[in-house]
């Protein structure tokens, strides 16, 4: 507490946790050597012409290391006092840009100031996340106490995803919506976030795997089927912990499995919606049937768990067809895997695939890709930088770039679980949500396992908006962690 | 505040989430990167351009090293279309020396699909092919001037001699039929037509190279791949050197102008061919460049069928030079032997009648060959085929399998396309076309004079020449003696022959020469050097007899066979025996004596085409 009074605090540096700022200068020099290798062109290489895509990258890393420094130096007290103002403002610009940006691309996104143009929503993310922290540490904030703490929650989270949308940034958007892995981790039930998951992958699964596979179900309607009668044992097992119950919905299920399979094998047509249903219904009067003498409410989740599980799959050809657009189908079904548009939307996944395929093992060496080189992958310097990883440093450089970030967001969790006060807490969370959200979005986009939304990856992509926004977001929550021993408490 | 240490657990599923994340990835990475190499194939088609190196062709030269075929560059000129912008017609017509609507057509050909399938704007594209080499020196210094044009050389073949096209074919590009038939080539390429440029496509073509070059995505070059390293060099085709001797092919189409006909001449101790004319001629020089596709095609139209190469693919009555063939044959089957004669009352008499010409009777085989005597083969014939004790049929099968090993009836093997195998009837044959086996000797009888049935190329004549002359054996024609880094065809060095004593050939070839002291080939005489010699005078169908000659040199060590075919030219004596000893007098002496240039200026000045009811336009 004596040393609150300086701002130049020398314990600042004493107590910052280097090893997130060691991993994340790796990751921004690697950044930049592989924006150099993604922008080399064969006629005129200099990394330090800074009309080059290397060279901008360069002034940009220089200026984001300031901001770095002078976040470390700043009083910590600033973030929590000045929370909500720093967020209202940047709502504001925000707004702002919906209507002054010109139009890039499609996008209304970007603030123009001669020769620099900024994105504001790479800086909402910081102050959505200040705010956010700023809430959860109101005295005696706990969100599961009246469904008003909810909304307010979500407020703070959905008026910047309203207004990003507005400027046509989906993916700067759903960003944002990475934030529900802090309200979960702040007490938001484990429910919700499964159900979610879940809702995921029945559509992914029921949509991407239509071929026919037996009993006159597809693969994915079949996989979804098994998937439903296994975490619905699951939830016998571990929610409703009833292990007499639990046993014998399983023997049953495992019979009721084995018995299909000889008679399919003898030859016999059998209706797999029929047999599935009953199987399900029998199984869930059995335990209703059974549940009566113990704690009925476990029970009716995870039978309402069924019922719904079978309606969202009976609704989802339904909502896919009639519901979304046909050029979000066309979309979701080449990011699937579906359809071959190669010279379309799913060029660029394609071209992307070619390009890391290419690598190999150990890849083809620096300057050597010749896909990324050769401008087959679009945006390569930008969204897809991680292709020229691939091509480049092949199977062994891609690895350790995915297991570098995957060690960074462990090691946030780890300085988030280690704060004392609630605001360094959620603010933490944030910062990890949101890395956790743009390296699985960008990278699986790029090997083809997740839809192409347009997100930047951290620290590697090209773009002072993207690098500064991430830099700030970092260093905010480094400066809040080294003086986390002189929080009041 | 209060610390959740329930909820705290709950970083154990975010963690638990993202490393799940991260294994899922790590798994799609290995099975993207490393287990499927279908991404790399994919990788190479997009960002390589490999361009062929085109290696030199094979040279050909004589058999005495003389250079024949070589390569010139020729000039194409290129273009990409989406970087031609603003062009001046004007200054590029007046360049080029072409009219406005020239260029237009040019252009048209260029984007027409059907003649160009392969025409996009961004890759280059040929325009005029074959430019002069002054209009390439003109535009050189001015291409700077035409953005999007430029020059590509390739290689075209050039002729030292005017003669021996048949021998030497020509080279075109390539069919669609090619491509799909040999996968060395590609469209554009150039291969063999007709002649050894065909035949030894393989040998002369080389091996194609190949420069890898990166290109972006849209098809414009950055750079060589690794600086080259990658790069496979070409291989030069091999250089040929023929049998032919060029200065006596040469002459011997001089001898042969305004004839249709043809002259083979063979090495008798190896096979070579020395010359192989086809009449008439034309100069390997007209399918060459920008002119071809016209010259083509006029050579096509041409009633004369100048592409037509008689030496080989001609299959003629062969006349009386089919005399010796059967004199062997009924020695070695004890039908005859040296002093059996048999009468001739100008003619063959029994039952039917072929007729001959006044000398005395009854004459044995020496002086039969000498007279050419029809009614002593048609008795000899007679006797074989209605021997006692066989039947017809089967003494028509030994009678034609003699043939057979002697080259006659089908391809004797010469390394040049299209080659003709003649005919020899059969036992079947005949049967078929008396319905039933009920014909006989005298059904027959023509074939004993090479008339009827039987036909023969002017090669396979002169391959006969050359077994008499070797006494007994052959090597198969051929046009090619050596190829350089590599060996002939081992099937050129194989002795082949009938199944007939040498002594019975002794008799023969005495008899040829006989025909030459003091017989039907007494113009062959020539001075210092003993030939043999067998007219032959082949009645056909379609006019005037041809004209047949056979002869070899000298008598007892034969440097030259020869035989020469001169359609609708008469007696063998008046144009067969003089074109052939010529070439046998040229090729041993290397000039003509002065008492029988007289022999040769007749010959050159002298034209049986208007004999041959062919009308040239």
């Amino acid at each position: 507490m004596e040393s609150r009074s300086t701002d130049n605090n020398p314990s600042v540096f004493r107590n910052l946790d280097w090893v997130t700022v060691i991993i994340y200068l790796l990751l921004v020099a690697a950044g930049a050597v592989s924006i150099y290798a993604a922008s080399y062109d064969f006629d005129n290489a200099n990394i330090f012409d800074f009309s080059e895509f290397s060279g901008k990258q360069l002034r940009w890393i220089g200026l984001s290391l300031i901001i770095g420094f002078v976040i470390l130096l700043l009083d910590y007290r600033i973030y929590e006092a000045y929370a909500y103002p720093i967020y209202g403002i940047v709502i504001l610009v925000l707004v702002a840009t919906v209507f002054l940006s010109p139009n890039i691309k499609g996008s209304h996104s970007w603030l123009v100031f001669g020769p620099v143009s900024l994105q504001p929503a790479e800086f909402g993310k910081f102050a959505t996340s200040l705010a956010l922290a700023k809430l959860f540490d109101s005295y005696n904030f706990s969100l599961n106490a009246k469904p008003g703490n909810y909304l307010r929650a979500l407020l703070i989270i959905f008026l910047p995803v309203v207004i990003i949308l507005c400027q046509r940034e989906t993916g700067s958007a759903l960003v944002y919506l990475s934030l529900i892995f802090v309200l979960y981790r702040e007490g938001m039930s484990g429910f919700v976030l499964g159900a979610i998951f879940l809702a995921v992958l029945y559509f992914v699964l029921a949509v991407k795997f239509m071929d026919p596979l037996l009993m006159g179900l597809s693969t994915g309607e079949f996989s979804v089927f098994c998937l439903i009668c296994l975490v619905y044992c699951l939830l016998l097992v571990f929610y409703c912990k009833d292990f007499f119950i639990a046993r014998n919905v399983i023997i049953g299920m495992l019979a009721a499995g084995i018995i299909a399979a000889i008679v399919i094998f003898c030859g016999v047509e059998i209706n797999g919606i029929i047999f599935f249903l009953s199987l399900l219904g029998v199984a869930v009067l059995y335990t209703a049937i059974a549940m009566l003498r113990h704690h009925i409410r476990n029970f009716v989740v995870s039978i309402s768990f069924v019922l719904v599980s079978v309606g969202f799959l009976f609704s989802v050809n339904y909502v896919f067809e009639k519901i979304l657009q046909p050029h979000q189908q066309t979309r979701i079904l080449v990011l699937l895997g579906i359809e071959e548009d190669l010279r379309g939307v799913g060029y660029n996944v394609n071209q992307s695939k070619i390009a890391i395929g290419s690598g190999g093992i150990e890849g083809k060496g620096f300057l050597n890709g010749t896909q990324t080189k050769l401008k087959y992958v679009p945006e390569q310097h930008t969204d897809f930088i991680f292709c020229t990883i691939g091509e480049e440093e092949g199977f062994i450089g891609s690895s350790i770039v995915l297991i570098s970030f995957l060690f960074l967001i462990l090691r946030l969790i780890y300085l988030a679980e280690r704060q004392k006060s609630t605001f360094a807490r959620v603010y933490s969370y944030c910062v990890v949500s949101m890395l956790i959200f743009h390296v699985c979005i960008n990278i699986g986009m790029v090997i083809g396992l997740c839809p192409v939304i347009g997100i930047p990856l951290p620290f590697f992509s090209y773009g002072g908006s993207s690098l500064w926004g991430f830099t700030i977001l970092l260093f905010i929550m480094l400066r809040l962690d080294a003086t986390r021993k002189e929080r009041r408490d | 505040m209060r610390k959740d240490y329930k909820l705290a657990k709950r970083r154990y599923v975010i963690g638990g989430f993202i490393t799940l994340v991260v294994i899922i990835y790590l798994i799609r990475l290995f099975s993207l990167q490393v287990s499927d190499d279908t991404y790399k194939l994919y990788a190479e088609s997009n960002a390589f351009l490999k361009k062929t190196v085109y290696p030199a062709r094979g040279l050909i030269y004589d058999r005495n090293g003389k250079l024949v075929v070589f390569n010139q560059p020729a000039y194409d000129l290129m273009l990409i279309p989406k970087d031609v912008h603003s062009l001046d017609t004007v200054a590029f017509c007046s360049l080029l020396n072409i009219s406005k609507e020239q260029l237009k057509e040019y252009w048209a050909d260029m984007k027409n699909p059907r003649k160009n399938p392969g025409y996009s704007s961004y890759t280059p594209q040929k325009l005029i092919s074959h430019i002069s080499y002054e209009d390439y020196g003109r535009l050189q210094e001015k291409l700077y001037m035409f953005p999007g044009f430029y020059i590509q050389t390739r290689t075209v073949r050039k002729y030292n001699y005017p003669a021996g096209a048949n021998i030497l074919g020509n080279i075109r590009e390539v069919s669609p039929e090619d491509v799909k038939r040999d996968e060395y080539y590609r469209r554009g390429d150039y291969t063999g037509d007709l002649g050894v440029e065909k035949s030894y496509e393989e040998a002369l073509r080389g091996q194609k190279g190949m420069e890898i070059l990166m290109r972006d995505a849209l098809g414009r070059i950055k750079g060589k791949f690794e600086d080259g390293a990658r790069d496979v060099a070409p291989v030069s085709g091999s250089n040929l050197t023929l049998a032919i001797d060029m200065d006596l092919q040469q002459y011997g189409e001089e001898l042969m102008q305004n004839k249709i006909g043809a002259i083979v001449a063979i090495e008798p101790s190896t096979g070579e061919i020395l010359a192989l004319v086809s009449a008439p001629a034309y100069d390997p020089q007209l399918l060459v460049g920008k002119e071809r596709g016209k010259n083509y095609s006029r050579l096509v139209m041409d009633p004369l069928k100048p592409l037509y190469d008689r030496a080989i693919q001609g299959a003629y009555p062969p006349g009386s030079t089919f005399k010796p063939t059967q004199g062997l044959i009924f020695l070695q089957e004890g039908i005859i032997n040296e002093n059996t004669a048999f009468p001739c009352y100008h003619g063959y008499i029994n039952g039917i009648r072929v007729g001959c010409h006044g000398h005395g009777s009854p004459l044995p085989l020496k002086p039969a060959l000498q007279t050419s005597c029809n009614a002593y083969f048609c008795w000899g014939l007679k006797h074989m085929i209605d021997k006692r004790d066989t039947n017809p049929q089967d003494q028509l099968t030994k009678w034609k399998d003699y043939l057979v090993e002697m080259g006659y009836g089908y391809r004797l093997g010469i390394d040049l396309p299209h080659e003709s195998r003649g005919f020899i009837p059969n036992a079947e044959f005949y049967s078929k076309s008396f319905r039933g086996p009920r014909w006989s000797a005298n059904s027959i009888i023509s074939i004993a004079i090479g008339q009827g049935e039987v036909t023969a190329t002017p090669l396979q004549i002169a391959n006969l020449c050359a077994t008499i002359a070797n006494r007994g054996y052959f090597l198969t024609p051929h046009v090619v003696k050596e190829i350089e880094d590599s060996i002939i065809d081992p099937k050129y060095k194989e002795k082949r022959g009938p199944k007939i004593d040498r002594k019975y050939y002794e008799i023969v070839a005495e008899g040829m020469r006989m025909a030459v002291t003091g017989g039907t080939c007494r113009l062959a005489n020539l001075p210092g050097v003993e030939v043999c010699g067998k007219t032959g005078t082949a009645q056909n169908p379609h006019g005037k007899d041809h004209s047949v000659f056979m002869g070899f040199a000298p008598y007892h060590d034969p440097k030259i066979a020869v035989a020469v075919f001169v359609e609708n030219a008469g007696f063998g004596a008046t144009f067969g025996v003089p074109i052939g000893s010529l070439i046998i007098e040229k090729y041993l002496n290397g000039e003509i004596a002065g008492e029988r240039q007289y022999i040769e200026e007749r010959m050159l000045t002298s034209n049986t085409i208007i004999n041959s009811g062919v009308k040239k336009h």
